[in-house]
């Protein structure tokens, strides 16, 4: 397993030099170097040599992707895209334009982060999967009929509304939980209720609907009929047999977000106020900061490659007929 | 599975209650044992991008930093127009002029007879900088913090982790100092190329200072001002400093109450200069030190700035005079007391206006603006068009407070366009009868009202009320645009744009050399569905013309390129007035400001020679008659030749509780949070009356979760029991 992980790692090594010269071309397709000096400097009484000035400290008065000035290899090397590329492989993300170390910015906004996306991840499941469980328990009857037209109708919904009704019923109308805001250890639980129960909310119609088939699916194999005819109840078929062998599928969309999960999300954070790294991506997509975009884009295809490596790890955990070589 | 689910949501409710334990309201977004303290809650709603008052400039950064930094003067709280008086500085300084030869002038002397203006400035005595550790030293009286080890920057993540402080007396090289780190190559202000045209020696100092760094020992990070002289800057004495001027330049005073003139120490840039520091993001552009009312304590640009009175605070004392009407609105109330009265302000980050508006409702927010979406449930117009607020917002207690600001909108016509601007003499003419023209048609008082809420007031020409040189009345208005009727200006009829556009060459919008209709077009940076409608009203008012407008929708960036390349025919910008002076409106249509030419703010790219020749002679005017006469001259130039539509002139409408006192809105003097004061009690009652939680959905999700689950039990044993023969016959 050992050998495969390794080979795993060193495939993503030109997936993540795909990635970041794909964000380099569109970031700066967009953005010249001269627009992120403007943005920095502000508007007024900025003078050609002021931005000029900006450009050379940070690096950006050099060529987008190829040096023709330079010599022999550097042509290649001294360009922006290399000096701002190399130093991430060493997870050396620089400082953002306004001068503020990009990794502790990252380190600090992970937890508030995380702080929201785990609980709808793992609780979300939860709900998710006995939802879906129990629509397959009553099949083929209304109850099922109605939990269908319920998914759908809440998957039709946007999410913006779920956020702006959950605020106005449970925070303006019943004055449960504060509108928005975060705060540090159990103070935070009071801003984080109405979030995560609108996350787990949001998602249940479309989860629910996945969980479904899959579990339709497994009902129609053979060992399910042979459960029942051992004469197992179908609480015990449904939550014990066919959870279990329905645990790849489930692990191929569950374990892959997983690290994702440090990544926040863009929407909630920046509606409940929550400092995570969603609501950092989405300001340095609006102050032009490429630093900031650079490295997000950059962890969060790393962490989507880990998530996929974690995936067929945990397939041999539920499946010891796979095995990774 | 199930006694987990159970687990997790007793957690989950046991925290809740927990948290929710001891405080009345549950969804008070801040500790239930702050109730009833002298705080201040504010809004941010962008992060600022510096705090370091050589580079902040945006009024984002400045809301901080003004309360932070004193710069020599400052703005009366109360008096309008406004009026600058001393802020550490004993007085305002006068200023005295030179020749070239060095003999002093009288003050009535030429403008081009003056080679050197020299501003000296004498501080008040025993004024100290905030408690800050770059101060801080032992017995011996080294310094604690200046040279710090690996280990001992182990633990130190944020400001507040060096357990010792310190302070000194602000000295007149602190100011000096400050002003050579607007030329400092390693920080980048904004005004440094304004300013090396004015102060002696800037531009020079600049060049000297990049060649130090280069030539420092690599990773030496701290350049030490003080051993190199900027010839323009000296220190007179202890307390005293002066500065040199090239030439006469009367609106520099003006930028001596900005927070670029305040005072740093140079223990503070020597301290933030430490890599081990730089590298926790522990710079100087972060953590301010200054000497005014606040001082930074919390600084989380993603959730909330907390500024706490600095305990070093110099005396100052709120105004014991105004202007008629300030006793009437209690403005007056607590003169002669000590500043300031808010023990804590809170800066909590809100992005969004939804959440920004319902707090500010339930009384977690002191004061908000007024957003489109929410402007009919706060306010409504009476009787002339008065605004006020609604009853539900009466009832509260909220009140309102309206001013102008010294800003404008406008709509700008390229003037090296051909079509627009004109190329030879017949050109130009015909032209600015489109200008003309179109000036009438494009009618802002609608705009206003659709658009604005009516928050806004028709521009005559590019000068803001409240700002010396605007005029009010009949011999304020635009006579291109409005005639005089029944005590107000009415709008030209479009019948008189027609005449003029058919003087144009454009007869009912036709290009009579060519016969084609006549297509003018629009550079944008729109993207709202509220844009769309903003462009299609203005497509029908160019309409009214039988002008054909296409509407060119970029990007900021695409935007500002063609502006910057004059590839734009027509564009729309606005201006915030640095300080309340008519030149700093008057300069952005001034030739050599052209945007094209010489990268300056004039955008239209107007070059009017006689314009020119007013602006110069104003700029170095005091205020007074003779002056006023000039700008009136100026502006009936410019509403001659309407290089501008010129749009109008925002208002800003404010909210405020009841418990919110001593409010006088405005947008030029930014230090103005000493003044202001709370009734924290009344707040904590109103808090609690408003946001008693409502109980009954609990208790009818229970009643119906206990309903539903004797059925559901039920349902599930009689599915359960008859699976079996449903699967066969399945």
């Amino acid at each position: 397993m050992l050998g495969y992980i390794i080979r795993r790692i060193l495939y993503a090594i030109p997936i993540l030099i795909g990635v970041n010269l794909i964000t380099f071309a569109l970031f700066f397709v967009v953005n010249t170097p001269d627009d992120m000096a403007r943005m920095q400097l502000g508007i007024k009484y900025v003078t050609p040599e002021a931005i000029e000035k900006w450009k050379i400290e940070r690096g950006y008065d050099k060529p987008l992707l190829f040096n023709q000035e330079a010599e022999k290899l550097g042509k290649l090397t001294d360009t922006i895209f290399f000096e701002k590329s190399v130093s991430m492989f060493v997870f050396d993300f620089g400082r953002a334009d306004d001068g503020r170390d990009i990794a502790l910015e990252i380190k600090s906004r992970m937890l508030p982060s995380l702080a929201i996306a785990l609980p709808v991840f793992v609780l979300g499941l939860v709900v998710y999967i006995t939802i879906a469980l129990l629509m397959v328990f009553f099949r083929a009857t209304y109850i099922d009929f109605w939990g269908v037209v319920f998914c759908v109708a809440l998957m039709s919904i946007s999410s913006l509304f779920y956020i702006i009704a959950g605020q106005f019923l449970v925070s303006k109308l019943w004055h449960w939980v504060p509108i928005s805001g975060y705060g540090s250890g159990l103070d935070a639980a009071k801003f984080l209720l109405l979030p995560i129960l609108i996350g787990v909310i949001g998602s249940v119609g479309s989860s629910t609907r996945w969980y479904r088939t899959i579990f339709l699916e497994e009902m129609n194999k053979e060992y399910v009929r042979t459960a029942r005819a051992k004469g197992l109840s179908e609480r015990i078929v449904l939550f014990k047999h066919v959870l279990r062998n329905a645990m790849i599928p489930i692990l191929t969309g569950a374990v892959v977000v997983v690290p994702l999960l440090f990544l926040g999300s863009l929407l909630v954070e920046s509606f409940f106020g929550i400092p995570g790294l969603g609501s950092y991506t989405i300001d340095a997509i609006n102050s032009q900061d490429f630093a900031i975009v650079r490295a997000m884009v950059f962890l969060g295809s790393m962490l989507y490659i880990m998530g996929l490596i974690l995936t067929d790890i945990s397939y041999t955990l539920v499946d010891p007929r796979i095995r990774l070589a | 599975m199930e006694k987990l689910v159970t687990t997790s949501w007793l957690l989950i409710l046991q925290v809740f209650f927990l948290s929710a334990c001891g405080e009345y309201n549950w969804n008070n977004p801040y500790s239930a044992a702050d109730a009833e303290k002298n705080i201040l809650y504010n809004v941010f709603t962008e992060r600022p991008k510096h705090l370091d008052p050589v580079q902040s400039y945006s009024s984002n950064e400045i809301q901080f930093t003004a309360q932070i930094y004193e710069p020599p003067l400052q703005y009366h709280y109360l008096k309008r127009p406004f009026a600058l008086i001393p802020a550490t500085a004993k007085e305002l300084p006068v200023v005295k002029y030179f020749d070239k030869e060095g003999s002093q002038l009288p003050d009535d002397a030429l403008a081009t007879d003056i080679a050197h203006s020299v501003y000296e400035i004498t501080i008040k005595p025993g004024i100290f900088f905030q408690p800050h550790p770059a101060f801080a030293s032992n017995a011996q009286g080294d310094w604690l913090y200046h040279d710090l080890s690996e280990q001992e920057l182990a633990s130190v993540f944020k400001l507040s982790d060096f357990p010792q402080t310190g302070t000194r007396e602000l000295l007149a090289e602190d100011y000096v100092y400050e002003i050579k780190r607007l030329a400092h190559p390693r920080v980048h202000s904004p005004i440094f190329g304004l300013m090396a045209d004015y102060i002696v020696g800037l531009s020079d100092y600049a060049k000297v200072l990049k060649q130090i760094d280069q030539n420092q020992s690599d990773g030496k990070t701290y350049l030490d001002l003080r051993g190199y002289q900027l010839d323009g800057v000296q220190v007179v004495d202890r307390y005293t400093y002066r500065i040199k001027i090239t030439g006469k330049y009367p609106q520099f005073i003006y930028w001596l109450a900005m927070p670029f003139f305040a005072p740093i120490p140079w223990e503070a840039d020597y301290f933030y200069s430490q890599k081990g520091l730089i590298q926790k993001n522990i710079t100087l552009d972060w953590y301010p030190v200054g000497t005014g009312p606040y001082m930074l304590t919390e600084n989380d640009p993603n959730l909330r700035m907390v500024l706490e009175k600095n305990p070093n605070f110099h005396d100052e004392f709120y105004p014991a005079e105004g202007v008629p009407g300030d006793e009437e609105n209690s403005l007056l109330i607590d003169s002669g007391k000590k500043l300031p009265f808010i023990d804590e302000i809170i800066f909590t980050r809100e992005k969004e206006s939804i959440p920004r508006w319902n707090k500010f409702l339930q009384g977690y927010y002191d004061a908000t603006g007024i957003g489109s979406d929410s402007f009919d449930q706060a306010v409504q117009l009476v009787g002339q068009g008065e605004a006020t607020v609604t009853e539900a917002m009466a009832e509260q207690g909220i009140r309102l407070e309206t001013t102008v600001a010294v800003s404008t909108y406008y709509m700008g016509f390229n003037m090296l366009d051909p079509v627009v601007g004109g190329s030879n003499a017949q050109e130009r003419e015909s032209a600015r009868k489109l200008r003309q023209a179109i000036s009438i048609a494009v009618d802002y008082e609608e705009f206003i009202s659709i658009f604005a809420n009516g928050r806004g007031m028709p521009a005559q020409s590019p000068i803001s009320p409240g700002i010396a040189g605007y005029r009010e009345g009949k011999e304020g208005i635009n006579p291109v645009v409005y005639e005089w009727m029944n005590d107000q200006p009415q709008r030209k009829s479009i019948q008189v744009a027609k005449a003029l556009l058919a003087e144009a060459g454009y007869p009912n919008g036709i290009d009579q050399r060519t016969g084609a209709p006549l297509v003018l077009y629009f550079d944008v940076t729109a993207r709202s569905s509220e844009d769309r409608s903003k462009l299609d009203w203005m497509r029908k008012q160019f309409q009214k013309l039988n002008i054909q407008l296409v509407v060119r929708s970029t990007d900021y960036n695409r935007f500002q390129d063609k502006i910057r390349k004059g590839n734009a025919q027509i564009f729309e910008w606005g201006w915030n007035a640095d300080y309340p002076d008519a030149e700093n409106f008057l300069f952005l249509l001034y030739g050599p400001q052209s945007k094209v030419r010489n990268s300056g703010e004039n955008a239209a790219n107007y070059d009017n020679t006689e314009y020119n020749q007013l602006f110069e002679q104003m700029k170095n005017m005091d205020d007074g008659p003779q002056r006023q006469l000039i700008i009136d001259r100026m502006v009936e130039v410019l509403r001659h030749d309407a290089p501008w539509l010129w749009g109008y002139h925002p208002k800003d409408y404010g909210l405020y509780h009841s418990w919110y006192q001593n409010i006088k809105p405005n947008r030029i003097s930014n230090n103005n949070l000493k003044y202001l004061k709370i009734d924290a009690v009344l707040r904590a009652q109103k808090r609690r009356d408003w946001n008693e939680p409502v109980l009954w959905p609990i208790a009818l999700l229970l009643v119906v979760l206990a309903i539903s689950l004797f059925p559901a039990m039920a349902a599930f044993r009689r599915h359960e029991s008859s699976t079996a023969v449903r699967s066969v016959s399945s």
